[in-house]
């Protein structure tokens, strides 16, 4: 089964909206490469469930796609096109299950030695894309605000060494009252710019109060599913045949109704949630894990407008069995530990932040939270600086956006 | 030249230029012409070879850069000085643990599958080894980390295979065996494989039994045991059986595959970073004990290598030190360093290079011919 050969009915298993934009599409789909079409698909199919953001996205992906005469899209593809792939990949139900076939394009490129040329024309083709379908401006700064070392009395070692170079080191802050003076403003942010999942406020422990205005996703919170996703693994992989791969696309298909989840929550965020869980490496058993890949994905994907992540302290390094059950009550905490999976954490928000749209006109902040201690990023925040600046993180977040 | 190439060479020359700076090494491009070393008053029989895999693999910006530096002072201050360093070592295979350890020890990009307990697809260097040089069994071991590797000892590969091959020692199966059933003691060395943290591979396979505990390294349970809730992880089982091995064995080719580093997976950073510094550590107590002991005293060549690297922090297809998925140029591009007998000192080989070059020149510097290789050899070594 090759893409030319594609037709509307085969997409009767897709839900509404993203069959509807295949149908729409489909003379598009039938003139692309075999190595270039599940990858598009495996987007697709999610469609229904997907962030306003992400769904944009695939219009104007798709809407370019078909505006490419054949000349050009053979151009356009080419190096897809020169990928070798195996009679059982190309026999393999690729339209009903995109994502596993991915996973074994994935291998069979490793294994054949194709995965530098898979790369070089997954590049060539996202710099094309990028440039022919230009996004919206955003209407504000984006900002982005990571809280660091939640319970740590003291610390000597340097912070922030990743991103002083890149802003203005505070040793002045005024810490009393700090996670709310940045909730506050985050929330000002989201009554100034509504718009859904815009604005996001991630935590790696208990949230705090904060405004419904925000999209919130927090480690206990999700305390309920972490614990059905260990037993499911658990029962999982107590069955005979069982492995590695097998229960990595076990994972990939639970949906929230299978980890307890209400379905009368919100559909998007309940699959992304499920997803940080299943897909991801870690964010299951440590919190500081969770919180930098939560950011991570929400900026990937739903590309707010403004996000929020404090990093809480994690269960110390057990056996990997131990650290997978359930019971947590007695968990020991590494704080230090903790404040340097956080820092590292915050360069990598900032970094997965400039990703973004509008990046050289971003914002980000870091504070070690209960100190003295930030770190500013913005176009008006001289790089690799020192300020003495007196300022609460609130007056910081205001700084960073100006 | 591709980008990816240039990359490679960047991060081959700052690894040099970093270390001419920080140990005052020497460049080796300018000596190749000199005679080379004492290697001729090492007598080829008594020859011992070492080979140590870098613990899951780490980037420069962890280990050979001026941040990174604080991570590996033994590596900087001890092992470096007496060590040829090769700046530029490319993996161009799968950037799996176990298939790219057998690519190392084959000298073959080997295209298994990483997760399945199956034997290499090309002879390995210990059936080269053994056959070659009429070598007992005893005299060529691996010590490896994870239950999943309990097969790299030896290949599938006709006129080859089964029985030519090096014994294999999984340490945590053996303390495994040795503790009961109820005991959390010694669960924080038990930890398997993190590429995968969610499954842990039940063993198949030749395993080593416990009963060899007594027999062949002289050790009781009891004492196993009390010597083991000593240690604080894998690693550290793996070295102490390492050296167990050399006082009763005396093995003449020793593979010790470390792993602690790849707790990069679970995406704790500090983690990462914490079993960087005790991998460094292991090393230099490791080499220590080498010349200590009369068997190894200055007739050891020591290699320490990475299988591969792990992401760069600027690829967005990755999630920067967690995993080694994207290929690029920082996951690819390694790096080694050999010392003790016939090595010279002091000197950074900056020319790329390819990890299953090792097998070739461990075959040329010991005397036998693999023939499967697909590397070549390490001119500078032999």
């Amino acid at each position: 089964m090759l893409p030319r050969d594609l037709k509307a009915e085969q997409f009767a298993g897709y839900p509404p909206q993203a069959r509807a934009l295949i149908v729409a599409h489909l003379g598009a789909l039938q003139q692309l490469p075999l190595t270039f079409v599940p990858s598009l698909l495996r987007e697709v199919i999610d469609y229904d469930y997907k962030f306003p953001a992400e769904r944009k996205s695939i219009d104007r992906e798709l809407a370019n796609l078909s505006s490419l005469s054949p000349q050009q899209a053979n151009d356009w593809f080419q190096g897809f096109s020169q990928l070798s792939l195996s009679p059982e990949l190309e026999q393999s139900d690729w339209i009903n299950q995109p994502a596993r076939f991915v996973e074994l394009l994935s291998a069979y490129l490793w294994t054949t030695q194709q995965l530098d040329s898979f790369r070089k024309a997954a590049t060539v083709y996202g710099d094309r894309s990028r440039s022919a379908t230009p996004p919206d401006p955003i209407p504000v700064r984006r900002l982005g605000i990571a809280v660091i070392g939640q319970g740590v009395a003291s610390y000597d070692a340097p912070l922030f060494r990743n991103l002083r170079p890149h802003g203005a080191y505070f040793a002045g802050v005024r810490p009393e009252n700090g996670l709310s003076l940045l909730l506050n403003a985050v929330e000002a942010r989201a009554k100034a710019h509504p718009a859904p999942y815009s604005h996001w406020y991630i935590d790696g422990g208990q949230p705090a109060d904060h405004s419904p205005l925000l999209t919130c996703v927090s480690y206990e919170g999700l305390e309920p599913v972490r614990a059905a996703l260990l037993r499911n693994i658990q029962t999982q992989i107590q069955k005979p045949g069982m492995g590695p791969e097998e229960l990595r696309t076990h994972l990939a298909a639970l949906l929230p109704s299978d980890l307890g989840m209400s379905k009368a929550g919100d559909e998007v965020l309940d699959r992304f949630q499920v997803r940080l869980l299943t897909e991801a490496s870690g964010t299951q058993i440590f919190s500081t894990t969770f919180a930098q890949w939560t950011a991570r994905e929400a900026l990937r994907r739903a590309q707010p407008l403004t996000l929020l992540v404090r990093f809480a302290p994690r269960q110390r390094q057990r056996p990997m069995n131990e650290l997978l059950s359930s019971d947590h009550t007695n968990a020991d905490l590494d704080l230090a530990g903790s404040l340097v999976d956080a820092d590292m954490g915050a360069y990598y928000s900032w970094i997965n932040q400039q990703r973004l749209p509008g990046a050289e006109q971003s914002a980000f902040l870091v504070w070690f939270e209960g100190h003295n201690q930030a770190i500013a990023i913005g176009p008006s925040i001289p790089p690799g600086t020192v300020s003495t600046t007196v300022a609460d993180p609130g007056e910081l977040a205001a700084l960073v956006v100006a | 030249m591709t980008a990816a190439q240039q990359i490679a060479n960047t991060l081959g020359r700052s690894r040099r230029d970093f270390l001419r700076d920080a140990a005052g090494l020497a460049v080796g491009s300018a000596l190749l012409s000199a005679s080379p070393l004492v290697r001729g008053a090492v007598a080829r029989k008594k020859r011992k070879t070492i080979v140590i895999t870098f613990g899951g693999g780490a980037r420069d910006q962890e280990t050979f850069s001026p941040e990174g530096r604080e991570n590996i002072p033994n590596l900087l201050k001890e092992l470096i000085p007496q060590s040829s360093f090769f700046s530029q070592v490319m993996n161009q295979g799968i950037l799996g643990h176990y298939v790219a350890t057998a690519s190392l020890a084959t000298g073959v990009y080997e295209t298994l599958n990483n997760f399945s307990a199956v034997p290499p697809q090309h002879p390995t260097v210990f059936e080269y080894f053994r056959r070659d040089l009429h070598r007992p069994l005893s005299d060529a071991w691996v010590v490896a980390p994870s239950n999943g590797f309990n097969r790299i000892g030896e290949s599938d590969y006709r006129s080859f295979g089964p029985g030519m091959g090096a014994r294999v020692v999984l340490p945590k199966h053996l303390l495994g065996a040795a503790m009961s059933a109820t005991s959390t003691d010694y669960d924080h060395l038990l930890r398997d494989n993190y590429e995968t943290p969610l499954y842990a591979p039940q063993l198949a396979g030749g395993e080593f039994e416990l009963q060899q505990l007594e027999m062949i390294l002289k050790l009781s349970v009891d004492d196993f045991k009390a010597h083991a809730r000593t240690l604080s992880s894998p690693d550290e089982l793996s070295m102490f059986i390492a050296r167990r091995l050399m006082q009763q064995e005396s093995p003449s080719l020793l593979w010790i595959t470390m792993h602690d580093i790849d707790i990069a997976h679970a995406g704790a950073y500090s983690l990462y970073v914490d079993a960087i510094r005790r991998t460094d550590r292991l090393c230099a107590e490791f080499w220590k004990a080498v010349e200590s002991e009369p068997e190894y005293a200055g007739n050891t060549t020591l290699f320490i290598l990475p299988d591969f690297g792990r992401d760069g922090d600027q690829d967005a297809g990755g999630n920067g030190f967690q995993h080694h998925r994207t290929g690029d140029a920082a996951s690819r591009t390694t790096w080694m360093m050999a010392l003790g007998a016939g090595v010279r000192q002091g000197v950074v080989y900056d020319r790329p290079m390819q990890s299953i070059d090792l097998v070739p020149t461990l075959g040329a510097m010991m005397g036998f011919t693999p023939s499967l290789s697909q590397g070549k050899t390490i001119r500078e070594l032999v």
